[in-house]
């Protein structure tokens, strides 16, 4: 039964997806400008990490090797159809500012990173589980994200106005910034900022170091 | 483990298989939802083009005030024996097949539409009188990545612009996706369309409209960082209020307004 946990609860902050891996980084700068819409997206994402993590461990042993990765993104693929359709008919207007981005869960890291990793080499339950952590420790971010970028960019959460804009008669005078994709950069960057001085672990060795100079210093002529 | 061809095939037709199977199921059993869902949103779009759409407003109580007319748009008649639901007369359908469309010469094609189809349905919303208080045109063109569908609603006397609304593109999300944002739609009402000489001046500029040149009336704020979408907008709207697009129905319902202000 620990394991279960350690399975769920690691993702979520200590192995998180996102920030430790730096995986699926675009659908995090693309779909929180709304906490709204960010929701769906962590909703489907989870979703779909965790059945693609069960299903492709259902079928880990009778799935040959040299197809795997195929095998895995069929998967992948069918259930974010499955799901693009289900927003469609039950979320049309959240479906409709998603977009794309739906779609795009099947080319996200974390998802593909999660069966190739997890579920190839563990049973079914895990694996559900496993994909359900790493799903949440995505929406972690992403909910942190959009929270940020909405109230100080529009003023607003899910839609509720809680600083009153200027430009709408309020007093508060929005940064358009925090508006656009790029701005998630600074927030996710200030994100793992704030793990790693929490969990000095999670910081990385530089990968290279400029070496000194070593040639001597001209001396006159 | 160590496959054989015949496995690795067999395990990659069995998995296709079961796939297509739970995707087409999926797709077949909501379709008819997502159909629904796609009605309300058009004529939701409808009414927010004419003015008319409020949140939470009964967009069903609200769009059967209109009336909605299937039209020729090369003698700008109306059919009145169309048979089947000019609601769900599919005009992209229509201008895909050669029998119920024409083909756009190169040079008289701004919105890249290749194909205009012959019959489509428009939106009219009368006063109590019977006078003409509100026109809906269904318009599409192309943008940045691909067609724009919307809609564009004209004032009664055919000569100002009510609102324009897209209910589906693939515009840039931040940027042309910007055409959705409602302060950008709202600049679009009251515009003029027509020059003194009845040449179609409407346009989206780049940049901000100075709204003390003589021109502003017909001009609206382009996108920022979106030249292709608004330049797209452009040539769409014109395209469609042009002699090609609703020309021939504008001439017949101008004239029909004048007679009726001639025998008052």
């Amino acid at each position: 039964m620990n394991r279960y946990r350690e399975v769920l609860t690691k993702p979520i902050f200590s192995e998180n997806p996102i920030a430790l891996q730096i995986l699926g980084i675009c659908s995090a700068l693309a779909v929180t400008s709304s906490l709204t819409v960010t929701l769906v997206m962590c909703a489907a994402l989870t979703a779909v990490a965790a059945c693609a993590n069960a299903l492709v461990s259902t079928i880990r042993n009778h799935t040959p090797t040299n197809i795997r990765i195929i095998v895995q993104m069929t998967i992948i693929a069918s259930l974010v159809i499955v799901v693009d359709q289900i927003l469609k008919a039950y979320a049309p207007d959240i479906s409709k500012q998603l977009s794309v981005f739906v779609g795009l869960i099947i080319t996200n890291c974390i998802v593909l990173g999660r069966t190739e990793g997890f579920a190839m080499q563990n049973p079914p339950g895990i694996s559900f589980v496993d994909g359900l952590g790493n799903g949440l420790g995505y929406s972690v971010v992403l909910i942190a994200v959009a929270v940020v970028r909405e109230l100080f960019g529009a003023g607003k959460l899910m839609g509720f106005t809680i600083l009153p804009l200027t430009t709408e008669g309020g007093w508060y005078p929005s940064n358009g910034f925090l508006l656009l994709p790029s701005c998630s950069f600074f927030i996710i960057g200030a994100f793992i900022w704030a793990l790693r001085q929490r969990d000095a672990e999670q910081v990385e060795e530089p990968q290279y170091r400029i070496a000194p100079h070593t040639a001597p210093a001209p001396v006159g002529d | 483990m160590t496959p054989s061809i015949g496995k690795t095939l067999m395990v990659a037709l069995l998995l296709c298989a079961a796939c297509s199977v739970v995707v087409s199921f999926t797709a077949v059993s909501l379709r008819p939802l997502q159909e629904a869902n796609a009605l309300i949103e058009r004529k939701r779009s409808v009414l927010q083009a004419a003015g008319r759409f409020s949140d939470g407003a009964d967009i069903e109580a609200e769009f059967s005030r209109f009336e909605v007319r299937v039209v020729d748009l090369e003698s700008g008649e109306f059919i009145d024996d169309y048979p089947g639901d000019p609601l769900k007369l599919d005009a992209r359908k229509l201008a895909r097949d050669a029998e119920t469309s024409i083909a756009l010469p190169s040079g008289g094609d701004p919105a890249l539409l290749r194909r205009r189809e012959n019959l489509t349905s428009v939106y009219l919303l009368r006063d109590d009188a019977g006078a003409l208080e509100s026109l809906v045109l269904p318009v599409r063109g192309y943008g940045l990545w691909g067609t724009l569908y919307g809609y564009i609603a004209l004032s009664g006397d055919l000569e100002r612009v009510d609102g324009l609304v897209f209910y589906e593109h693939k515009e840039t999300p931040g940027l042309g996706g910007e055409v959705d944002n409602p302060s950008w739609r709202a600049k679009w009402r009251g515009k003029t369309l027509r020059g003194a000489d009845g040449d179609l001046l409407i346009e989206v500029i780049k940049g901000q409209v100075d709204a003390d040149a003589p021109e502003a009336i017909y001009q609206v704020d382009g996108l920022a960082g979106a030249t292709l979408t608004s330049r797209g907008v452009t040539n769409m709207v014109r395209f469609w209020l042009g002699e090609t697009g609703f020309g021939a129905l504008l001439v017949r319902l101008g004239q029909g307004a004048q007679r009726e202000e001639g025998a008052s």
